[in-house]
């Protein structure tokens, strides 16, 4: 198994331990990572709200590298907005063939060409499908008996591009959850929104939509998301989500593969678990108790 | 022939197009996560894109509040691009530099000036560029908690990114080649 890896501008930076996760987790499944040579930004929520046609070229700039590399294989990318961006380029050009011609006009300016022949993929779609279920809990050195996780899967990665699930109600973590031997926490939020960048530019609108989920989250253990910017929302608020709702609205959120890794036998090390925002701690703890009551029972 | 619209609304033609087929049904008000906050619903702005209440569109916060969750897109049962018609609301504001939402269209601007600059955003410069061009003093103060915890995780970085290629001559073409022939 091999994919092509575009980690984009947060996995360098405040998402770095998603980066190091997806990496870990992905070796230790026998994948290989190929990372596209000198990726840019793929203009996240920005570009297209700046400029059309800028919102393309950047991410076709990214597969016209891609392109170049000769990997014949898929694209692994972790973060939703970059995800929906490479997605919009791909599926833009093939539907207008005008636009196509003027992206390729813009990219002449760095000799590039964009063919359109390469597919992106989430990274939530090659754990739940190209993996897979099956393949993780045959690898289960650690089980999560009696846990409770909250997928939440935010927007990007659903919608508007229905590729690999429910676009209303998402369903492709549950199996992962299950085989790693953790209950799914029952709830209507896992494709709601996160409030995305509005925790800065309209933090009175961001931070309540924050509350609804983290507030519905209650009864869960922990929230996996499969996404930088989700993950930064839920995570880097929950002080004042709590101080504005009058609850203790703390809870441990993690990466997909920080969590399926933790079972498969990776180390907090190689996951990084020192790198959430939110305390891990009595998750780690209790995740620790639950494996060795499993064991002995 | 006269036509329905003056030529100051004009700038809302390719908004219009993509909503020209609203029935005014709602789902999409009752979709968006944001609604609440909004000064006009969704479903309120469409018909004022039909109206060609220019002044109006761009003195509403509504699609700035629009964070691109895609339900309305997912729901709207004439199939309608909504998610992309309040996009194009944005990029139209800054073409027409109607600078109705400070903070967001600060926020867009500097975060593409960052990656003009270096190819990928560096968060740390991004969020300076920000504050500077909010030119309120007290702001940076609201982000310290976050700041210093960020800090704290080594995840501040002040240096410029890797693989420094600065995209100038690929932003400016892009730019041109969008008014040439939008």
């Amino acid at each position: 198994m091999k994919y092509l890896y575009y980690p984009g501008c947060s996995l360098e930076g405040t998402a770095s331990e998603y980066d190091f996760s997806t990496r870990a987790f992905m070796s230790a499944v026998g994948a290989e990572l190929v990372e596209v040579t000198d990726w840019t930004c793929c203009g996240a929520s920005a570009a297209p709200a700046i400029n059309f046609l800028l919102s393309l070229v950047l991410p076709a700039r990214n597969l016209a590298l891609a392109e170049k590399m000769n990997q014949d294989c898929d694209m692994l990318v972790p973060c939703s907005a970059c995800y929906l961006n490479l997605k919009n380029a791909e599926e833009h050009a093939g539907k207008n063939a005008a636009l196509l011609h003027k992206i390729n006009t813009v990219l002449e300016e760095d000799h590039l060409v964009f063919g359109n022949k390469i597919r992106v993929k989430h990274l939530l779609e090659v754990l739940s499908k190209d993996i897979g279920a099956e393949k993780i809990r045959s690898l289960v050195k650690k089980t999560f008996e009696g846990m409770v996780i909250a997928p939440y899967y935010g927007c990007q990665a659903l919608r508007p591009y229905i590729v690999f699930d429910d676009p209303e109600y998402p369903q492709s973590m549950e199996p992962l959850i299950e085989a790693i031997g953790a209950k799914v926490h029952r709830w209507d939020m896992g494709g709601k929104c996160c409030g995305a960048s509005h925790t800065t530019t309209k933090p009175e609108v961001g931070i309540e939509l924050v509350s609804a989920i983290l507030k519905k989250a209650k009864g869960a253990d922990a929230i996996v998301s499969v996404c930088p910017m989700c993950q930064m929302n839920l995570e880097a608020f929950q002080d004042r989500v709590s101080e504005y709702q009058h609850e203790d609205l703390h809870i441990p959120v993690l990466y997909l593969p920080q969590l399926l890794g933790l079972a498969i036998g990776l180390t907090d090390k190689e996951l990084r678990l020192d790198s959430n925002l939110s305390d891990l701690n009595g998750f780690l703890r209790k995740s620790e108790a639950a494996h060795h009551g499993s064991i002995h029972s | 022939m006269k036509t329905e619209h003056s030529e100051a609304s004009d700038i809302l033609a390719p908004v219009r197009k993509m909503v020209q087929a609203c029935i005014q049904c709602g789902t999409c008000t009752g979709s968006c996560p944001n609604a609440f906050a909004m000064d006009y619903t969704p479903r309120h702005l469409w018909r004022m894109v039909m109206m060609g209440l220019t002044d109006e569109i761009f003195n509403s916060l509504t699609f700035y509040l629009c964070s691109a969750c895609y339900s309305c897109t997912l729901r709207c049962p004439r199939g309608l691009p909504l998610t992309e018609a309040m996009e194009t609301l944005k990029q139209i504001a800054v073409k027409e530099n109607r600078l109705v939402n400070k903070p967001s269209q600060l926020f867009y601007r500097n975060f593409m000036e960052s990656v003009r600059r270096h190819g990928r955003v560096r968060e740390t410069e991004f969020m300076t560029l920000y504050f500077m061009d909010m030119k309120h003093p007290f702001l940076p103060f609201r982000y310290m908690p976050l700041g210093l915890k960020l800090l704290r995780k080594g995840k501040l970085s002040f240096q410029l990114p890797s693989g420094g290629n600065t995209l100038d001559a690929l932003f400016r073409k892009a730019v041109e080649a969008e008014e040439a022939n939008p």
